[in-house]
């Protein structure tokens, strides 16, 4: 009882924390993009400094991985097109904006281009290339294969004995997966969903936390990735649902008849609503830290270009100081965030496994938590 | 690539990595990592639970052996008493024996030293009548010699004879 209260308050605390970092990002968002739009003509001059430009530039996908300015690691693009089948080359041959082989690159989209160097949006081509995203998502997919068949391997050199070295370092956490997150939310059916909870949540914190270091990509801030996660839940979600889930939702118990039609179709958009709100809570979080931090670290460029090298060094321990402090921030809300959506995975798995008499309580705690995200 | 707008491409990677990243981990960690965890869950609770029941066999043994300790001891008490006794009633029984038995041999000594001096006294009497005769006779004779002499030796005779 105590244990599922702290829990709670836990889990509100993280939720406003959140919210709250998502509003101050959505700020920044708006303070970044409009002078962005309005100097886009101004600046069109080389050399100027745009932060608009520059946070954008870092926070999208891209083709080729620009670990500093001035330094791109090239990566394959891969197109496919009904004319010309599977084409494969590297992406440094479409760098400043080159054409190659027709095509061009626009801003991080690759577009098709006729004779005339004019764009042609009516070709229709499918691109499946190794972008920086995909290359982190290679990335971490490695580190997490390197890393836990080792925890595993660690589990079976240490049969009856205590763990050792990695094994020790992510067996708490592993636990804290089971035993705070699959077992309180989803009850004694939890087993069958525990590696997916555990794949859920390594693979947002192992993003989350590459996504931190300089120069690389933001895999868990982009939308795609967010909406995959989220529709893999729904999708587990709604075929695992029992007979009571789908009762709740088309006749729920304790409500009178009149106010069905109301609370049907709010049950009904309650279902798509939950994933959604996955997804966009992980995009928005990831992508507004990162976005917090390049502005504060912006301002010492825009003072480089507004008052001149010694302003921007004056100001620089300021920004370099709020800076760490949001790093620090950012490290809590990756492991926040992979808590928050593996937690509330577990819930919505939860209430649609769990017998009918725990029914009434899953529900009610899953709605506020809802409201509050 | 809008920031808004889900990408293809990456959808596409996105999907097969995580799915299989999901189907890999499922096999080669995820299974045996809560296999060997959930087995040492089990030891650490059975060795427990061993080890509460040791504890409350050890006292049941203990209150056993202190019931069967008790339980020799007042055998022991008992054994000492009933030897004490038995020790106590042979002594008395045979000092009584003995006290009876020094009884009748004094009543008997002193039968028999009765019965003695009887016949003792009897036997004197006897010889005193004998002496008295002889006595007498011995008189009777010197008194036919001589009376006076006669006299003297009947005095002296009775005097010298005389019985104790």
């Amino acid at each position: 009882m105590m244990r599922s209260s702290i829990n709670k308050f836990l889990l509100i605390t993280a939720l406003i924390l959140s919210s709250l970092v998502g509003a101050q990002a959505q700020e920044h968002n708006h303070e970044g993009e409009t002078p962005a739009k309005q100097e886009g003509e101004a600046h069109a001059e080389k050399g100027k400094f745009n932060v608009g430009d520059m946070i954008m530039h870092h926070i999208k996908d891209d083709h080729g991985w620009e670990l500093a300015h001035g330094f791109t690691i090239p990566l394959p693009v891969i197109l496919y097109s009904k004319d010309r089948g599977l084409e494969v080359f590297s992406s440094s041959r479409l760098a400043h904006e080159q054409v190659y082989n027709g095509y061009k690159n626009e801003h991080g989209k690759i577009h098709r281009v006729t004779e005339a160097g004019a764009v042609d949006h009516e070709a229709k081509f499918y691109n499946f290339s190794i972008t920086k995203n995909v290359a982190s998502l290679l990335l971490s997919a490695i580190i997490m294969l390197l890393l836990f068949p080792a925890v595993s391997r660690g589990y079976a050199k240490n049969k009856g004995k205590a763990p050792s070295g990695i094994q020790s370092l992510l067996e708490p956490i592993i636990l804290f997966v089971r035993d705070e997150i699959a077992k309180p939310s989803i009850g004694p059916k939890y087993t069958k969903f525990l590696p997916y909870l555990l794949t859920l949540f390594f693979f947002i914190l192992v993003n989350n936390l590459l996504g931190l270091l300089p120069g690389a990509a933001n895999l868990t801030g982009n939308i795609t990735v967010t909406l995959v996660l989220a529709v893999i839940t729904f999708l587990i979600v709604t075929f695992s649902g029992n007979k009571h889930y789908w009762l709740h939702i088309l006749k729920p118990t304790g409500v009178p008849i009149a106010l069905l039609p109301i609370m049907v179709p709010v049950e009904i958009i309650g279902v798509f609503m939950k994933p959604l709100s996955l997804m966009i809570r992980l995009f928005a979080n990831i992508t507004a830290g990162h976005i917090i931090i390049l502005s504060l670290l912006g301002l010492i460029f825009m003072a480089n270009h507004m008052g001149g090298m010694t302003t921007s060094i004056a100001i620089s321990p300021v920004v370099l100081f709020f800076t760490l402090f949001l790093n620090l921030i950012e490290l809590l809300v990756a492991f926040l965030q992979a808590f928050i959506f593996t937690l509330l995975t577990a819930m919505y798995i939860g209430s649609a496994v769990e017998d009918h008499h725990e029914a009434d309580h899953g529900i009610g705690y899953e709605g506020t938590t809802s409201e509050l995200g | 690539m809008d920031l808004l707008t889900p990408d293809l491409g990456l959808l596409f990677w996105q999907v097969v990595v995580f799915l299989g990243l999901f189907l890999i981990l499922r096999a080669f960690a995820w299974k045996p990592i809560t296999e060997s965890l959930n087995e040492r869950e089990n030891n650490i609770q059975s060795a427990l639970d061993l080890a509460e029941k040791t504890r409350l066999e050890m006292t049941a043994l203990k209150a056993d052996n202190e019931k069967l300790l008790a339980q020799a001891r007042s055998e022991r008490e008992a054994i000492l008493r009933g030897a004490k006794e038995t020790a106590d009633k042979m002594l008395a029984d045979s000092r009584d024996k003995a006290e009876s038995e020094g009884k009748r041999i004094l009543e008997q000594a002193r039968e028999s030293m009765q019965n003695e001096r009887q016949a003792l006294v009897a036997q004197m009497k006897k010889e005193v009548v004998t002496l008295s005769l002889d006595i007498a006779e011995k008189v009777l004779r010197k008194e036919l010699s001589d009376k006076s002499a006669q006299e003297k030796l009947v005095t002296d005779l009775v005097s010298n004879s005389r019985l104790n």
